[in-house]
């Protein structure tokens, strides 16, 4: 789902491993950082770190965790902040179900990855039964 | 290009630095016809000429390569301003190849045509480079007035203690309602206020589009703690809104600015002036 | 053992001030220690306050919810002060609305609405 013109530029990539509850924290505040780093607008960081840790915890519920990885991208002018989320967990079976309002396996509002895909400004989403699950969100400076 | 060829380049226009550039000076001052100060042409020349003599010593001319970093980098700046105070992009370049004419008596007359046509390419590279940054320049422009103008078009008013209000006027895309909301809600906070009006008397018409952006701001405000009324809708919106099937749900909705005022006024009262009330969201 | 979020006592009011990023486990601890707190006090009101909270997201928001949900069915009203715009702005994208949720721009009219609930009986909803 990726739109636009022109090569992707990526830089100050971080990666972090998200395996536990204070990780999601941390996962939260690096975002912010990175965010900032990238003058996204101040609503438009508070979009981005939501869906982070909307992302972050399902990949520790869900996916029994992972890692995140962030970094800046630019193209054709433009700088945004790239959050990408990896789990080797059991995968979603049913992409456009997981995707729908309100649908939830577990604990939360089933708001997490609906939410997080109308947050961003790009969003794409990568899962198989029993091979874990890739998510990628992208926020651009206004 | 030989190798002494360049060389005599070289010692031509280090040996003539203090000549060409004042010629230089001259003839870019008199073409721009008093609209910058001689002062200001000769520090812009002085440093661009030496920069450029820099340049060529090191060999190289691939004005996109290295050599050229520190000559890009006066132009950039140059044409930016240029472009900024109102100057053509014509005129940016011609005060660049002004310096081919102060060469010309120089160079031809000595009968190095090869060493002149080397070097009037290298002020072409240069010139077209100039263009560019202007052009640039101009977008930049652009795009910073016209996020201006949304900033400008949009004016949060205080119309009562605790009661602010946003006159809508224009078409309402997804931007816009971003630095709306943004801007009220931020204002409900400034001002202590626990109650908005939305006035969009001003907005030509209303799809579900703009419907759902209006919700989407009367939400936000309830999440605060605040309730938000919209006004405005005439006749012909109105109607449209029934035919579209829009659901405003228990969003109140007045028909005039007057009215949602007075409505507010109420509310007010009805909660106790000192302490506002709390919006249930 | 994580930080609990402390709870004040100011009258018959519970004052909840969230003051730093909170893990899923505080969380969940603190929607435990204030259904305690109010039946131990027989509080009539909780304020909440997220002014300090740079986001919110559906896990926090269905605290807040749940919270609001508990404390009424145990005869408290909660009101939530403080939501910064940013985080009202992003809620509402996120598809999260509060329903049921009582809100008030901060402390001071938090309280006031509390007051007035209270003087007047609890207002029809």
């Amino acid at each position: 789902m990726t739109s636009g013109v022109g090569p992707v530029e990526e830089s100050a990539a971080e990666e972090a491993p998200i395996v536990a509850n204070a990780d999601v924290v941390k996962a939260r505040q690096m975002v912010r950082a990175l965010a900032q780093q990238a003058r996204l607008s101040l609503v438009d960081q508070t979009k981005l770190v939501t869906a982070a840790s909307e992302l972050a915890r399902n990949t520790l519920t869900y996916g029994g965790g992972g890692h995140m990885r962030m970094s800046i991208v630019s193209r054709g002018g433009k700088t945004g902040v790239r959050v990408a989320f990896r789990d080797e967990g059991p995968g979603i079976p049913d992409l456009d179900l997981a995707l729908t309002d309100g649908w939830s396996s577990g604990r939360g509002m089933g708001l997490g990855l609906s939410g997080a895909r109308r947050l961003a400004d790009e969003f794409e989403l990568v899962s198989e039964p029993g091979k874990g699950t890739h998510v990628v969100v992208v926020k651009w400076a206004r | 290009m030989a190798q002494d060829d360049s060389d005599r380049l070289l010692s031509l226009l280090a040996d003539g630095q203090d000549d060409f550039v004042a010629r230089w000076i001259r003839t870019v001052t008199s073409s721009l016809a008093g609209r910058l100060t001689p002062a200001e042409v000769q520090q812009d020349l002085t440093e661009l000429y030496r920069a450029l003599l820099v340049a060529l010593r090191q060999g190289d001319t691939a004005t996109k390569g290295e050599a050229f970093g520190e000559v890009r980098s006066l132009l950039t700046e140059l044409s930016r301003n240029r472009a900024r105070q109102g100057f053509s992009p014509t005129e940016t370049a011609s005060s660049l190849f002004a310096l081919k004419e102060v060469l010309q008596s120089a160079l031809v007359e000595a009968g190095d045509l090869a060493t002149y046509a080397r070097f009037c390419r290298v002020l072409d590279d240069l010139g077209l480079y100039t263009v560019e940054v202007h052009a640039k320049a101009r977008e930049e422009i652009i795009s910073a007035q016209a996020e201006q103008l949304l900033e400008l078009s949009t004016p949060v008013v205080k119309l009562w203690d605790g009661i602010v209000g946003v006159p809508l006027v224009g078409t309402l895309d997804s931007a816009r309602t971003q630095v709306v909301m943004e801007k009220l809600l931020q204002s409900l906070l400034d001002q202590n206020a626990t109650h908005a009006i939305v006035d969009i008397t001003g907005v030509p018409s209303v799809d579900t589009q703009v419907a759902q952006h209006l919700l989407k701001t009367v939400v936000a405000a309830r999440m605060m703690g605040a309730e938000c009324t919209i006004s405005g809708i005439r006749p012909q919106i109105a109607q449209t809104i029934v035919a579209l099937g829009i659901e405003f749900g228990d969003i109140t909705t007045k028909a005039t600015l007057a009215d949602a005022l007075r409505h507010a006024l109420h509310r007010i009262e009805q909660n106790g002036a000192a302490a506002g009330i709390g919006g249930t969201a | 053992m994580t930080d609990r979020v402390p709870i004040l006592k100011i009258g018959d009011v519970l004052l909840v001030s969230i003051q730093v990023d909170l893990e899923d486990q505080m969380v969940m601890d603190l929607q435990e220690d204030l259904s305690q707190r109010i039946v131990d006090t027989g509080a009539h009101g909780v304020v909440i306050d997220i002014s300090a909270l740079e986001i919110v997201d559906s896990f926090v928001g269905r605290m807040l919810a749940t919270i609001a949900a508990i404390s009424r069915v145990l005869g408290a009203e909660t009101v939530v002060v403080g939501m910064r715009p940013a985080v009202a702005m992003t809620l509402v994208e996120l598809g999260l609305s509060l329903g049921g949720v009582r809100t008030a721009l901060n402390l001071e009219q938090g309280i006031g609405a509390l007051r007035r609930t209270r003087d007047q009986g609890p207002v029809g909803r």
